[in-house]
């Protein structure tokens, strides 16, 4: 186990030297936006590359920036006037709330319908939950979106005597004072289409690993021996089939992440993926490679605890 | 069995071929689900192909003569003002209809020509990793880990956003998406083959190569390989379909296919500004994405029950 920690570093390292090298090739690279800038001179271009050390060795440039960064200075981002780090900090919250949320929903409906569907495979219930969980997993997350916008936002869905559902789709907040409520109005939309994708994959594990666990000979005993059913699925099935399942809600996190940025575009969801678009639309490049190096430290170390989570609960899994 | 092929030509293992392929079709058809996603991407595949002979319109045609500053709106919901525009226009009075079907054309090549080249990619480094083990094996799945750990959706913006950025958005053609997309999901390939070649090395039949003084590049693409095949086949088909929304999400974000140039995304960028106005130009393109990703996901279920019942 502490070998697997230690591969997480050169993995690491080896991720922030490629995209390192894919970044300093960028146009203009972190002078860009002052390249666009009729103000400034090539002379005073030649002095601010010569004062930011740009005129140097990419390998040297890098080693500059690993010393930084292992100090927590992930350099200045051009397009928001402070420390990238201050800039990613100060949005993490709003992107973890989404992703928290969404994950909490997916799994707890995700896992219970898997079972659901196990319990009785080839039933009507199994047949439209294996449908619905094939839609969610084909369905393109942007578009999603929209249509839920078109049918809660722009519409509203009609209730009997006049009422109607009309959610807000923009932000956190309608207004500064903090309103319970009117958050979690705002939560819900983009919550649903980021749960989705996650819904749709969590179920369809589940049923496959519970149907693979049911099928065991330990379940068989517990039968024989006269458990109720009830006991035999929640104790001796379930528990079992949950194993391989929360190997796959960790490596689920770069399509969560992934997924965040177009929910956060599309609901103007004041996160770190709105941030790195916006540093995408300004050539940010100190932002761009800090917010790239950032999740992929999330991805890196959630797949050690996958690993880690793992052979912890099923004590049958030996790492060297 | 591939070893028969060198001990018994010909006949026996035509024969064997043969049968093979018709226990699969069988397998295949029994999936009901997979067999009328094949109808319907049949269909698709017709339309993208015949997209010059179906529209009605000609897709970047700006229809002056109806335009009043709105999308018209599909003839079922007001057949008077329609102008023939079936499905209705987008905000720029481009029809629809004739969009989506040359639309068709671009998020199926770019599908197909990117999953080609993540399987060349990633079969010849997976088999590579996989049949000489060692140093090259634990270079080329470091490698695989580096790409895997970065959220693709994110690299991809990001690669776009540079081409985009080094000369114009119109540099980022079709070319530039397929290379993008091609050169960075080759590492799911790479891990499934290298995995496949890890226990086929060792199986008689590669012993039996070896020992009639087979090369390593004949053995791996002779003999190995072929019995590799079937996962690859599933994987490649199911990216497919993750390849198209990537496609199209690129395009929705502005750094995929660019105007005027009609793909399923980029035709939802103005949408979601005229939601109040035209839903018809927001959802008619989402649905051909979905349905077109929804009938290879269906076709890839499918092809895993058939090629390999083991596999579920």
């Amino acid at each position: 186990m502490v070998r697997r920690t230690l591969e997480a570093i050169p993995l690491l390292l080896l991720i922030s030297i490629i995209l390192f090298v894919i970044l300093s090739n960028a146009p203009g690279g972190p002078l860009g936006p002052y390249l666009q800038n009729p103000h400034i001179t090539p002379a005073d271009i030649a002095r601010l590359r010569h004062n930011f050390g740009l005129d140097r060795p990419i390998w040297y440039r890098y080693a500059v920036w690993l010393g930084h960064v292992v100090t927590g200075d992930f350099g200045y981002s051009t397009s928001n006037a402070e420390p990238v780090l201050n800039a990613l900090l100060e949005r993490l919250p709003a992107t973890l709330e989404l992703m928290g949320v969404s994950l909490v929903l997916s799994m707890t409906i995700g896992i219970a319908a898997g079972i659901f569907s196990a319990v009785r495979p080839y039933s009507f219930a199994d047949y439209f939950i294996t449908t619905f969980a094939f839609f969610g997993q084909s369905m393109p997350v942007f578009w999603f979106a929209l249509m839920l916008q078109l049918a809660f936002a722009v519409h509203g869905i009609p209730l009997p005597f006049g009422y109607q559902i009309q959610l807000p789709s923009a932000g956190l907040a309608s207004s500064d004072t903090f309103d319970l409520g009117d958050r979690i109005a705002h939560l819900v939309l983009p919550t649903i289409v980021l749960a989705l994708l996650q819904l749709a994959l969590f179920s369809r594990f589940t049923r496959s690993s519970m149907l693979e666990v049911m099928k065991s000979d330990y379940i068989r005993t517990a039968a024989a021996k006269g458990l109720s059913s009830g006991t035999i699925i929640m104790k001796h099935g379930l528990k079992n089939a949950l194993i391989p399942v929360v190997t796959v809600i960790a490596l689920s996190l770069p399509t969560i992440l992934g997924g965040a940025i177009v929910t956060e575009k599309i609901f103007a969801w004041p996160g770190m993926g709105r941030l790195f678009l916006n540093a995408l639309d300004n050539s940010d490049i100190a932002l761009l490679m800090g917010y790239l190096v950032m999740i992929a430290v999330l991805v890196v170390f959630s797949n050690l605890l996958a690993d880690i989570a793992y052979a912890w609960l099923d004590p049958r899994v030996k790492y060297d | 069995m591939a070893s028969s092929v060198e001990v018994l030509p010909s006949a026996p293992f035509d024969d064997e071929f043969q049968s093979k392929r018709v226990t699969f079709w069988a397998r295949f058809r029994r999936h009901r689900m997979a067999m009328i996603g094949l109808a319907v991407l049949i269909v698709i595949i017709l339309g993208a192909v015949f997209a010059q002979q179906l529209s009605p319109f000609d897709p970047n045609l700006i229809d002056n003569a109806h335009w009043k500053g709105n999308a018209l709106a599909p003839c079922f919901e007001s057949a008077a003002t329609c102008a023939g525009h079936t499905l209705g226009t987008d905000d720029l009075a481009r029809d629809l209809l004739s969009r989506m079907l040359f639309g068709a054309r671009i998020s199926l090549t770019v599908g197909l020509f990117a999953v080609l080249m993540e399987v060349v990619i990633g079969t010849i480094l997976g088999a590579i990793a996989g049949y000489y083990g060692g140093w090259i094996d634990y270079a080329i799945m470091r490698l695989t880990d580096v790409f895997l750990s970065i959220p693709i959706l994110p690299l991809l913006l990001t690669l776009t956003g540079i081409v985009a950025a080094s000369s114009s958005k119109a540099a980022l053609g079709f070319g530039v998406i397929v290379l993008i997309i091609g050169a960075l999901s080759w590492p799911s390939v790479a891990r499934l083959v290298r995995a496949s070649f890890l226990t086929l090395r060792e199986r008689e039949f590669a012993d039996a190569a070896r020992a009639i003084g087979g090369g390593d590049a004949r053995i791996i693409f002779r003999h190995l390989l072929p019995n590799a095949v079937a996962p690859i086949v599933v994987q490649a088909t199911l990216d497919v379909a993750s390849i198209i929304v990537l496609e199209s999400t690129l395009s929705f974000f502005g750094f995929g296919i660019q105007q005027p140039t009609a793909s399923w995304g980029n035709m939802l960028v103005n949408s979601q500004a005229n939601l109040e106005t035209a839903w018809w130009a927001a959802v008619f393109p989402g649905v051909c994405i979905l349905l077109t990703v929804l009938a290879i996901n269906y076709i890839g279920d499918g092809l895993r029950d058939a090629l390999d019942p083991n596999l579920r």
